[in-house]
């Protein structure tokens, strides 16, 4: 799909059936479809059977609504919000291990702080880092981090979720996960 | 000829499904399979066996399901394709794992593009070795998964019967299209208590049904109202929701002109003063110029395929589009609509006409009557005899033979829109053809499935030589199934669409599409069938009847003129009204009206015009 020239970033989130393949058929749409995606991740919820996927899609409006339906049209897809616009959270999670040992050790659990990041875990010659946030945070988190030498880094994909009660409420378009219980029972 | 090999082995003394209601029993699941089948009113299925089916095919027996064995599961898959065409129903293919299934695939793919509620039903090796590349395992889940509407694969048995039925659900419902269901060969032979249910499906993230809100239809009122120059758009949407009726009433009403996407035909009557016929690439001048002038375009059904618009920055760029349609994923897609209507064409054909003043559209349609005048393709129905024979001609004359009531089933090519452009088909459902994927091979098995489907309707397949002899070893499935269709092969010993195009647009050069073909005659009695042959238009008449009058399959091998092209044509991405006319020579027919000045895209095409000059033979 050509993007056109409003193409911005856009976070989605879709509540899935936990089952075999289901991964594999949402990103299948993607490519075959050609959008553009930057970020997707997918973990369990509080409901058995349930899924929830955040995608980062890079897409004009026009596409965004077609990607929303097509999603839709996937039959184990249970529902699908484009939350771009709408008061919400977007976290990443990294890990960085970083090549420190004694000598510097304080300085970067200095910055660490700075960035509210942790360090999870300490060796002798390494030391790694855990922080959340956005994007933003994290690029700069790791451009200080540099200097001291990054033997490995791991991020996961974006996550979002809207703020309030629920987001969307004022438009009208709230669209809980359809009794996910009934989906468990079957 | 009567098949001796028709008919095999004893029924089994297996429990009749039909008495399975209320009983609770211990079944395998083969047995499942075909009670789930039986119980979803499937009465033929078209196969191939094979060791991951075998199974399956040892409990059929004891089923009252017909099964039509075919030579190759293509066939199976457009047989099933054809029967749900034709009936309106859903087809069923079977077919073994690994290779069986891959040869559905072009099948599932074109029923996929066409929108055919179709369920192809595949065996796969036992679940105990999936994923070890066993013998004939192929991912076939995996494989169909975006040329299917959905997948299911079964390992075990309980889940059979749940699986088939969620796959007709999903086939039918919304927007229809091909479900597969992969059945693991160690589910099949498992046993487990088994009732049919008949509970509701619950599928909770499916929702197909789509209801737009009356704000919407009163705007949409509003602009048909205001339109000075409206046209309709009929799309194959009109035959799936069975909306013709509704249709002609809303014509009545609004005196609105139609035209029609290759797969919309018959939905709207050919013969009624305000169809335009097809559009497009290959539709009429007069329609395609129409649709560059309307104020107001009413897409019903149709998904604005680059076929039907030609270059989308040029196209019909004075309308106000209203799109009725039922996928919300086609609003916009291709064409950017001024008010998309989601829904059930049938649904929202209801809520509008109550809103719809009666009107009339005189100065707009005494318009498009004018442009009607200065084509003259139509005019090769009239068009003396002057002893070759044209593909149009053939066409009009098994129209007129036929009294227009054949129920037809072309394949893909120059054949295919001639029969577009000059078979009138009156009714839904009785022109079957391979649009969106242009599918070659398509027509004759197809013309098979809708044979089971409509056994009292005459049968015409119109195929191309070079697209018959993809399909031709189903002639066999004809003899041994008894199958009886006319099949009229278009014969100008060319790939003749591609040849077309080499012409136009490849400096005439014709690489790799002249075709040699078999005798098509003794091909024909090579099974036990009948074979004619045609060369001149005097002699298609006593043909058709003749082909009519056998009660065995016949192939009449009409050999048409073979440099003869298909027009008018829009080339890919052109504009839509910036035609390749039929050249007409200076004086080859004096009361022709004279061609307008030669657009740009006219330039490079030679004089050549066969319809005027006596045959090349190459």
């Amino acid at each position: 799909m050509a993007q056109g020239e409003s193409s911005t970033l856009r976070h989605f989130v879709a509540y899935v059936e936990d089952q075999p393949g289901v991964l594999n058929r949402v990103t299948s749409l993607f490519r075959r479809r050609c959008y553009n995606i930057v970020s997707l991740n997918v973990g369990r919820t509080h409901e058995t059977g349930v899924s929830r996927m955040t995608f980062a899609v890079e897409a004009d409006e026009d596409t965004a609504r077609r990607i929303e339906a097509n999603l839709y049209k996937l039959v184990n897809v249970l529902s699908v919000e484009d939350i771009t616009g709408k008061p919400s959270l977007t976290r990443d999670l990294a890990l960085i291990k970083v090549n420190v040992g004694p000598d510097k050790r304080s300085e970067v659990l200095q910055l660490c702080e700075v960035f509210r990041a942790r360090a999870v875990d300490v060796d002798t010659d390494t030391l790694i880092v855990e922080i959340t946030g956005d994007q933003s945070k994290i690029d700069k988190l790791v451009a200080v981090l540099t200097p001291f030498g990054i033997a490995e880094m791991v991020q996961s994909g974006t996550v979002a979720m809207t703020r309030g009660t629920r987001g969307d409420a004022a438009n009208g378009a709230a669209q809980q996960p359809p009794s996910l219980r009934t989906i468990v029972a079957a | 000829m009567a098949s001796p090999m028709k008919s095999m082995t004893e029924p089994r003394a297996t429990p009749m499904a039909t008495d399975t209601e209320s009983r609770v029993e211990t079944l395998t699941g083969s047995q499942i399979i075909w009670d789930t089948l039986v119980h979803q009113g499937v009465s033929v299925v078209f196969g191939y066996p094979g060791g991951a089916i075998m199974p399956a095919y040892d409990a059929m027996p004891g089923y009252p399901i017909r099964h039509v064995l075919v030579r190759h599961e293509q066939g199976a898959a457009h047989m099933a394709d054809g029967y749900a065409r034709a009936s309106g129903g859903v087809g069923v293919c079977i077919a073994t794992s690994g290779p069986g299934a891959t040869n559905l695939v072009t099948g599932i793919a074109n029923a996929m593009m066409d929108s055919i509620p179709m369920v192809c039903i595949t065996g796969q090796v036992s679940s105990t070795v999936i994923g070890s590349d066993a013998f004939q395992e192929v991912d076939f889940t995996g494989v169909t998964l975006p040329i299917t509407k959905h997948n299911i694969l079964v390992t075990r048995t309980q889940d059979i019967m749940p699986a088939i039925r969620q796959a007709f659900y999903i086939a039918s419902s919304g927007r229809p299209g091909p479900v597969v269901v992969d059945i693991t060969k160690d589910a099949q032979q498992g046993s487990c208590e088994h009732r049919y249910d008949t509970s509701p499906i619950r599928l909770p993230g499916y929702r197909p049904e789509h209801h737009p809100v009356p704000a919407e239809i009163a705007e949409a009122a509003a602009l048909i109202a205001a339109a000075k120059r409206p046209i309709i758009f009929c799309g194959h949407g009109i035959i799936e929701a069975n909306a013709t009726g509704l249709l002609l009433e809303f014509v009545q009403k609004t005196s609105f002109p139609v035209a029609l996407t290759l797969l919309g035909l018959g939905g709207f009557p050919a013969t009624h003063p305000l169809s335009l016929g097809m559009m497009g690439m290959h539709g009429e001048a007069w329609v395609n110029t129409a649709i560059q002038e309307a104020d107001l375009i009413i897409a019903m059904g149709m998904r604005f395929d680059d076929r039907v618009t030609g270059n989308l920055k040029t196209y019909a760029q004075n309308a106000k589009k209203i799109h009725i349609e039922l996928d919300p994923a086609e609003i916009n897609k291709n064409v950017k609509v001024d008010l998309p209507l989601v829904g059930d064409v049938r649904e929202i054909l209801r809520m509008l006409l109550p809103q719809v003043a009666k009107r009339n559209c005189d100065v707009w349609n005494s318009h498009i009557t004018e442009l009607k005048g200065d084509s003259a393709v139509r005019e090769i129905q009239s068009l003396p005899d002057n002893g070759s024979l044209f593909a149009a001609h053939v066409i009009h004359d098994l129209w007129r033979y036929t009294q227009g009531k054949a129920l037809v089933v072309t394949d893909v090519g120059q054949h295919q829109m001639w029969e577009a452009q000059y078979y009138k088909h009156d009714h839904p459902r009785k022109l079957l053809t391979s649009g969106g994927a242009g599918t070659m091979g398509f027509a004759l098995p197809a013309a098979m499935g809708a044979r089971m489907a409509c056994p009292d309707d005459e049968i015409w397949v119109v195929v191309g030589d070079g697209g018959f002899q993809m399909t031709a070893c189903e002639l066999a499935t004809c003899a041994q199934e008894d199958i009886k269709v006319n099949i009229a092969i278009i014969n100008n010993g060319f790939l003749g669409m591609v040849r077309q195009w080499q012409q136009f647009f490849y400096g005439g050069r014709y690489v790799a599409t002249p075709i040699k073909s078999p005798d098509f005659v003794k091909l024909a009695d090579a099974h036990g069938l009948k074979g004619l042959r045609v060369t001149k238009r005097e002699e298609v008449k006593a043909a058709v009847e003749a082909a009519r009058s056998f009660k065995e399959t016949c192939i009449i091998d009409f050999r048409v003129e073979q440099e003869d092209s298909v027009y008018p044509m829009v080339p890919a991405g052109a504009d839509l009204d910036k035609m390749i006319r039929r050249p007409v020579p200076v004086g080859a027919i004096s009361e022709l009206p004279s061609e307008e000045a030669p657009g740009e895209a006219q330039k490079d095409v030679p004089p050549h015009n066969p319809i005027f000059e006596t045959g090349k033979d190459h």
